[in-house]
């Protein structure tokens, strides 16, 4: 990890830790109390416990232009995106596409490229609606991979991180106390339950935690439909299309809504923020991702709504191949954020 | 040049919470409100930016408050402080409204901490603000501004002109112009004059000079001094100011909660020349905690240091700057320039004063005391023997002057026997009306709360 970044946080941690104003406004004060000096541990911890809500940032009386130059959502930010690449595994990965949108972009058409090129090479004869396009197993062999790799990336991150910041024995009861405030968001309410101040100075607003449920809830409903499917398919013989009434379709409709309003805010919001208190490297990364993600929602959506039409196989293969980036890239952008926050709440829940 | 501008019902002049509460007060009673406020807007607010509660009366269980705390208690606690140095009439004034303020603050954007951690024995007389003084300073400018009050930033007015008894226009500079506005109603709300250091000089003595100032560069006292030289009451004794002892390194101006340090009951306290001068064990921090100012005023060069060792570390809340740690007492000397030799000898003389230890309680007076030296220690005294030992400068740091405008209970101020017809005052500038002498944690902004809403009330009646 970068030891000036870390410095920096530990110097504004110690003077958070004497004024302690802020105390109430989220999981990091509770947590920073807790301590006198700040290992390297400690501050990962500390940093992925905060949502860079900024309410500790417009109360501050230290920001600048004050010689103590507060800025302690932006400095855990630093050491969050820091850990996220140091903790990646491989851990290049980590470093190419973390901060970087570019990349980003760059691995979203070689994913498009890949699911044409395989269209065509693998295009099965004889199949009926996007089967016609891409075989069934072909589809199998090219996303089972793509999903297991990210899968156990993430556990090898998760365990350096429980190692790094040194928690304790794991317990379901942490994990359900975690998941019960990452289901409501609960830091995101500012602890007075009033939202948060991003996008307009000190004004409080739930706007960004109605966005991020938006997300996080539509994609969940759009995995809950992605895996319905999966049961429909092998367990129950009932294979694709289904209609609309069907319940991956239910799920996968109501979710590609949500996602897709949900990264237009996302996105909307980020643009209107004080880009200096965040990690002002990696808002490239952060945008892009967020792209890609509403990107899978809203080609999902329109090839449902143009699936019968010659669209059809040029969306379908923009679709899967943003599925497909975007699940070989989940540990190495903003989306691995959920699986740290998540596994810092569950330590939190420890103290 | 002076420009005359098209002005509004009423100029409120200063930007913390006692500003703000009389402008929303004002505005919400239809008048037009301009609030001059002379620091730039990173800086607005004050002192009030830097506070972190309110003490409040209630009768049961009050937004974050538990249990009661009647007139009857809080008056009883200002007096402990004040010395009776107290206008009886205000101050149950102040104390009954606060009552009233609570709700009032929550309905007007600011938010408190649930009764949480550490502070147990403040959850019943005191309501804490969520992300302190900046963050309710913030709330109320949000709903300032809603209400249509014009707020204007570096604006600092030099001048109230005073004609017969009534003020006829103010005068205030922006980027570098001199403007001039005849509003119907003033309100003044900019605080004490402990900024300016040269006053301070006059009233305390060179001395002063050393002094560090724990909030706002901005209360320069400039309005209160205009005003007084034209003849406006005055009230309380420009020698009097609030002053604590708080780490030597703090910044001038502008250090805030951050720079005070708890420590001194489990240490040893020396001046310069390594001498101990009071009893650092008199009692619980808290209490003992506004004295120490003083005490290290009196000191040469207005400077001491705490000596602790290892085993008393954590037992203070911690503090923004780490202590100086050395090794040996020799060594911790040396790094804190002071004489090698006396503190060794001062070292030893306490040490050897201490007795039996094993009652020691950090949270409590717990009667552990040295004998046959001067001072002595009264409590928590144990020997200093365990390296590493460290240290921390102490040095004065003045929160607040107690010389302001005389008012009555409707905040109006005077001349003579005769009110000024249209000037109001509210919070610091005139809190000298009510608190003589000491201070009471949370009442500054009590005072502010309560005066700024009548304030606020008398001048848009006025205006009306
Ligand atoms: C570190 C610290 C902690 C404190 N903690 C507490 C606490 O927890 N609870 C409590 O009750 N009290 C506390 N106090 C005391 C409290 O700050 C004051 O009692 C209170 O803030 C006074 O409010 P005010 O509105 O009168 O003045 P201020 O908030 O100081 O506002 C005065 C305003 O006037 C402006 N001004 C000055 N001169 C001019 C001019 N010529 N023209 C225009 N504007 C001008 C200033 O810029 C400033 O905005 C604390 C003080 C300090 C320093
Ligand atoms: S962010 Fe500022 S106000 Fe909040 S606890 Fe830290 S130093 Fe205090
Ligand atoms: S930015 Fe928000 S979440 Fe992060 S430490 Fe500050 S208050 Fe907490």
């Amino acid at each position: 990890m970068q030891t000036d970044l870390l410095q920096e946080a530990r110097r504004q941690a110690e003077i958070c830790n004497a004024c302690r104003y802020c105390e109430g406004y989220c999981s990091v004060f509770p947590a920073l109390h807790a301590e006198r000096a700040f290992s390297d541990g400690d501050l990962t911890q500390l940093a992925n416990l905060c949502h860079n809500c900024r309410g500790c940032y417009y109360a501050c009386q230290y920001t600048a232009p004050h010689e103590f130059d507060l800025n302690l959502p932006q400095a855990l930010a630093n050491v969050r995106q820091d850990s996220w690449e140091d903790l990646a595994f491989p851990q290049a990965a980590g470093r190419a596409f973390q901060k970087n949108g570019v990349a980003i972009a760059v691995a979203t058409v070689i994913g498009f490229a890949l699911l044409f090129w395989a269209a065509r090479a693998l295009a099965a004869q004889g199949g009926e609606g996007f089967y016609a396009v891409l075989s069934h197993n072909a589809m199998v062999a090219i996303f089972l991979p793509a999903f297991l790799f990210p899968l156990v990336s993430i556990a090898i991150s998760l365990r350096r991180y429980w190692q790094r910041v040194g928690a304790g024995p794991f317990r379901t009861a942490h994990l359900v106390k975690a998941l019960k405030q990452a289901g409501n968001m609960k830091n995101l309410k500012g602890g007075h339950g009033d939202g948060c101040n991003f996008e307009d100075e000190d004004r409080f607003s739930h706007t960004r935690r109605m966005a991020h449920q938006a997300v996080m809830y539509g994609f969940l409903l759009c995995f809950a439909s992605t895996s319905v499917a999966t049961v429909m398919h092998y367990a129950l013989d009932m294979p694709a299309p289904y209609g609309i009434f069907s319940l991956p379709k239910l799920l996968g409709i109501s979710g590609g809504l949500l996602m897709v309003l949900g990264c237009a805010e996302m996105i909307r919001l980020k643009l209107r923020s004080d880009r200096a208190l965040g990690a002002t490297q990696a808002f490239g990364g952060e945008v892009a991702f967020v792209g890609l993600l509403g990107f899978v929602g809203l080609s999902g959506l329109l090839l449902y709504a143009l699936g019968q039409t010659g669209a059809m196989p040029l969306l379908l293969v923009l679709h899967l191949g943003a599925v497909l980036a975007f699940f070989l890239l989940t540990p190495f952008t903003k989306m691995a954020h959920g699986f740290y926050r998540l596994t810092a709440l569950v330590v939190d829940a420890q103290r | 040049m002076t420009r005359t501008e098209d002005t509004p019902d009423i100029v409120v002049i200063g930007g913390g919470n006692a500003a703000l509460c009389a402008a929303i007060t004002a505005a919400e009673a239809g008048a037009r409100v301009l609030i001059l406020e002379s620091a730039p807007k990173p800086y607005r607010g004050g002192n009030s930016r830097h506070t972190r509660n309110f003490r409040c009366m209630h009768h049961g269980p009050l937004g974050p408050l538990v249990d009661s705390y009647t007139e009857e208690e809080y008056l009883a606690d200002l007096l402990k402080v004040t010395g009776g140095k107290t206008d009886e009439h205000l101050a149950r004034l102040a104390i009954r409204t606060s009552e009233d303020c609570l709700p009032w603050m929550e309905a007007h954007g600011v938010r408190f901490q649930p009764s949480l951690s550490g502070t147990l024995s403040l959850a019943r007389t005191n309501a804490f603000f969520l992300g302190g003084g900046k963050g309710l300073v913030n709330a109320y400018y949000r709903t300032a501004e809603r209400l249509g009050v014009q707020v204007r930033y570096e604006a600092a007015v030099t001048h109230l002109d005073l004609d017969d008894n009534r003020i006829a226009f103010v005068d205030y500079t922006q980027n570098g112009e001199t403007r001039r506005v005849t509003p119907k109603s003033v309100v003044v709300a900019s605080g004490g004059f402990q900024a300016d250091t040269d006053w301070l000089a006059r009233a305390w003595g060179p001395a002063a000079k050393n002094f560090l100032i724990r909030g706002t560069p901005y209360n320069r006292g400039v309005v209160l001094a205009d005003l007084l030289h034209q003849g406006i009451e005055q009230v309380g004794d420009p020698t009097q100011c609030h002053a604590v002892a708080i780490d030597g390194r703090a910044p001038k101006f502008d250090g805030g909660i951050v720079t005070r340090l708890d420590c001194v009951p489990f240490s040893i306290v020396v001046n310069k020349d390594a001498r101990r001068f009071y009893d650092e064990g008199e009692d619980v921090w808290p209490k003992r905690y506004a004295i120490w100012g003083r005490l290290v005023a009196a000191q040469p060069d207005q400077v001491g240091y705490v000596i602790i060792d290892a085993k008393s570390l954590n037992l203070f809340m911690p503090s923004v700057f780490p202590p100086i740690k050395a090794d040996t007492l020799e060594e911790l000397a040396q790094k804190m320039e002071l004489p090698a030799d006396a503190l060794a000898q001062t070292v030893a003389e306490f040490n050897a004063a201490c007795g039996d230890t094993s009652a020691f309680h950090p949270t409590e007076l717990d009667g552990v005391s040295t004998t046959g030296i001067t001072p002595p220690k009264t409590n928590w005294a144990r020997p200093i023997t365990e390296p590493p030992f460290y240290g921390y400068s102490l040095r004065t740091g003045v929160t607040f002057t107690y010389l302001g405008l005389k008012v009555d209970e409707n905040a109006q101020c005077a001349i003579g026997n005769r009110p000024v017809t249209n000037l109001w005052a509210a919070g610091e500038t005139m809190a000298g009306s009510i608190l003589g002498q000491g201070y009471l944690a949370g009442f500054g902004m009590t005072i502010g709360t309560v005066f700024g809403r009548i304030a606020g009330k008398e001048a848009a009646a006025h205006a009306n």
